[in-house]
């Protein structure tokens, strides 16, 4: 059925469909709406979960750690200052691979204090063991939502995924999202959470006990594949929900006309629209351009990124993120899985933009384009600064 | 010292204005009688510290001309007892909402009062999480409303005075923003004792808390807190079912002989240098 949703609503409404058992709330803004919205579904008896109220992020993630241990279908959802102060627990979930999927809703991270979108938040959790997908609007949003739960409790996976969705951007507008009416159909996608190893009186197991210096390292090693692995899992969950509901949006990266394109830009998340809007109209003035982009940042689809890039001349990173000391961390990645793959006739230029909700306008693009074609290997500039603030 | 006429404007940090409370939310009446206490108690600008947490209590500190940092939400004791140890002379004040004191922040709270720490910690007790839009909080009435509980709140409320004395704070009082007079000279004591002092501040948020709990104006809620406060003394005539709904005012708790932990610390120092 079509609708017209807050963001926020359709991410609960996807989380809904998932039928989670246990679900953990604290607010936090841009995020608070998607667990007020859950904390009413309850409520109104159209979702039969626990939903445990917390005082802290820090017990919100151990909330839903604890319940997943048990076997069951567990979600979160955070931001910014939150998801930081989550982080202890976060590389536990994925060290005790505890398939929970949490949503971030991307904001700037403090000090000074800024509530707006970025993806800074993100950045800080890159390393912990969790699946990092990234939606570009509501519609996929909603979607990836329940592709997440199937991604994150496939056997040869189960790791934590976090869906990020931009803060405000997305979580505040309204936009069509088509929703699925048959909670049989999202049951036949996404069967009911089967775990091989969970706390059971029958057949006890101890999770997250002393891992000394002789099987440490195996046992982040076999997490470390598990992510690996899972580019496959979030591929065909991808195109599972595609032969089901129809919509696809590519599995780790999507492209947006590429042929031919001598200049790519790549980014994530919503600032996508606005990329492609200048796209079209510089397709249009016959420029040879084309999109990248990221739907999954980790694991970090590396041979997806070459393929697409390695016959362009120019290619320009959008971040809204940067690496205080280095520089961009997208485009680092970018640069480094060429280099790999020996490629080193692509010139890839990384601009850090809107960070703490500045706006990216098609200008700011635009004059991008035309800057990448001049520069060689910018490394996270700050795009639009305002003098009399420096 | 100083022993000027008191003026608002000299202590406002009016590039910082308009601040952003809803009209009618009671924390500018709570920052009034801050500023009017802290003037009373002679303190000269620098010697002044107040720290926060996140949260629209919180904001306090960025309106105001002091040595202020405004830091992460929960955090707000814990960056007032570094700057305290380190240096003991500065007056050393804290702004938290009930959220950022009890929830998210509640363990500092507890250990803040078990060192008796010589720190005056002020608690915004909106009963909710105003900034957020109102989700319940530790000191949400039983029964009472918030977005995260439709059908009326399960949990039992902290009572802050209870519990600061239980955990060794050495000053406890409550008051509210309706008692705009008392509130001013509690501060003051509040400021004046040598230990951990809390004062709890119930304060109206109609916006998040009072829309939900037929409290729709400032007006209905400062009402309520005329009403429902009961002077320490007056209560210890009336029964426990009396005192259902309500709560006390007044200083609770004094304790001067317990010895505060800066001196303690430095007591401590000297005796190992002597060694
Ligand atoms: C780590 C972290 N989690 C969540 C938030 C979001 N947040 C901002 S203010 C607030 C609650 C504030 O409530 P309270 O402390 O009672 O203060 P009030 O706004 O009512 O004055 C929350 C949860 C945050 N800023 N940081
Ligand atoms: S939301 Fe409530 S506490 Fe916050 S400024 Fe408005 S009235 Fe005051």
């Amino acid at each position: 059925m079509k609708q017209v949703l807050e963001g926020s609503m359709a991410i609960a409404d996807g989380v809904r469909m998932a039928e989670p058992h246990v679900i953990s709330a604290y607010p936090i803004t841009p995020q608070t709406h998607i667990v007020e919205h859950l904390s009413q579904m309850v409520a109104d008896g159209d979702l039969k979960a626990e939903f445990i109220m917390v005082e802290s992020e820090h017990s919100a993630a151990s909330v839903v750690l604890g319940a997943s241990a048990c076997g069951v279908r567990t979600y979160t959802a955070t931001a910014a200052q939150g998801l930081l102060y989550m982080e202890e627990v976060i590389y536990n979930i994925a060290g005790m691979r505890l398939p929970v999927v949490m949503t971030l809703a991307n904001r700037a991270v403090s000090a000074p204090i800024n509530i707006w979108n970025d993806m800074q938040d993100a950045m800080a959790i890159r390393d912990t063991g969790a699946i990092m997908l990234v939606a570009e609007n509501n519609q996929e949003a909603y979607d990836m939502h329940i592709q997440a739960f199937k991604i994150a409790e496939n056997r040869d996976v189960m790791l934590p995924v976090i869906v990020n969705v931009d803060g405000f951007v997305l979580t505040h507008t309204f936009e069509v999202v088509e929703t699925i009416d048959s909670i049989d159909k999202v049951r036949e996608y996404l069967p009911p959470i089967n775990m091989e190893y969970k706390l059971d009186v029958e057949n006890p197991y101890s999770f997250g006990t002393l891992g000394e210096p002789s099987v440490y390292m195996e046992s982040r090693y076999n997490m470390y594949n598990a992510m690996k692995y899972s580019s496959k899992t979030i591929i065909d969950a991808a195109k599972d929900f595609k032969n089901m509901f129809g919509r696809f949006y590519g599995g780790l990266t999507d492209t947006y006309k590429m042929d031919d394109a001598q200049t790519v830009i790549v980014a994530m998340g919503s600032v996508l629209g606005t990329i492609k809007d200048v796209v079209d109209e510089l397709r249009d003035s016959g420029k040879k351009i084309g999109v990248l982009k990221i739907r999954s940042f980790r694991p970090f689809p590396e041979e997806e990124i070459v393929n697409a890039l390695k016959n362009a001349k120019n290619v320009i990173v959008i971040e809204k993120a940067i690496c205080p000391g280095k520089g961009g961390i997208l485009s680092v990645e970018i640069r480094d899985s060429l280099f790999k793959h020996k490629i080193n006739t692509v010139n890839v230029n990384g601009y850090t933009i809107g960070l703490g909700g500045r706006d990216i306008t098609p200008k700011n693009i635009k004059d991008l384009v035309e800057r990448a074609e001049k520069e060689e290997n910018v490394d996270g500039e700050f795009i639009g600064l305002s003098q009399q603030y420096l | 010292m100083i022993k000027t006429k008191f003026n608002y404007d000299y202590y406002l940090r009016k590039n910082t204005l308009p601040h952003i409370w809803c009209p009618g939310c009671g924390d500018g009446i709570i920052l009034k009688a801050l500023l009017r206490a802290i003037h009373k108690c002679g303190y000269s600008k620098d010697e002044v510290v107040i720290t926060s947490g996140i949260g629209c209590a919180s904001r306090l500190p960025g309106y105001v001309d002091f040595n202020t940092i405004h830091t992460t939400h929960g955090r707000a004791l814990t960056f007032a007892i570094g700057m305290k140890m380190y240096k003991p002379k500065l007056k050393v004040i804290t702004i938290s909402g009930d959220g950022d004191a009890l929830a998210i922040g509640g363990n500092h709270f507890i250990h803040a009062a078990r060192r008796n720490i010589d720190i005056t910690l002020i608690v915004f007790n909106n009963y909710t999480y105003g900034m957020t839009g109102g989700q319940y909080s530790p000191t949400q009435p039983l029964d009472s409303f918030a977005t995260t509980t439709p059908f009326g709140s399960i949990e039992p409320p902290f009572d802050v005075c209870n519990l600061a004395q239980a955990a060794g704070a050495t000053w406890v009082g409550r008051s509210t923003s309706y008692h705009a007079v008392q509130l001013e000279k509690f501060i003051v004591d509040a400021l004046n004792h040598t230990g951990f002092s809390v004062l709890d501040v119930i304060t109206n948020c109609h916006i998040s808390y009072g829309r939900r709990n037929k409290m729709k104006s400032p007006v209905d809620m400062i009402k309520y807190q005329k009403e429902k406060a009961v002077p320490a003394r007056s209560a210890e005539n009336m029964s426990p079912e009396e005192l259902i709904g309500r709560f006390k005012t007044g200083v609770l708790f004094e304790a001067k002989d317990k010895p505060e932990f800066c001196g303690e610390y430095h007591k401590k120092l000297e005796l190992l240098k002597t060694k």
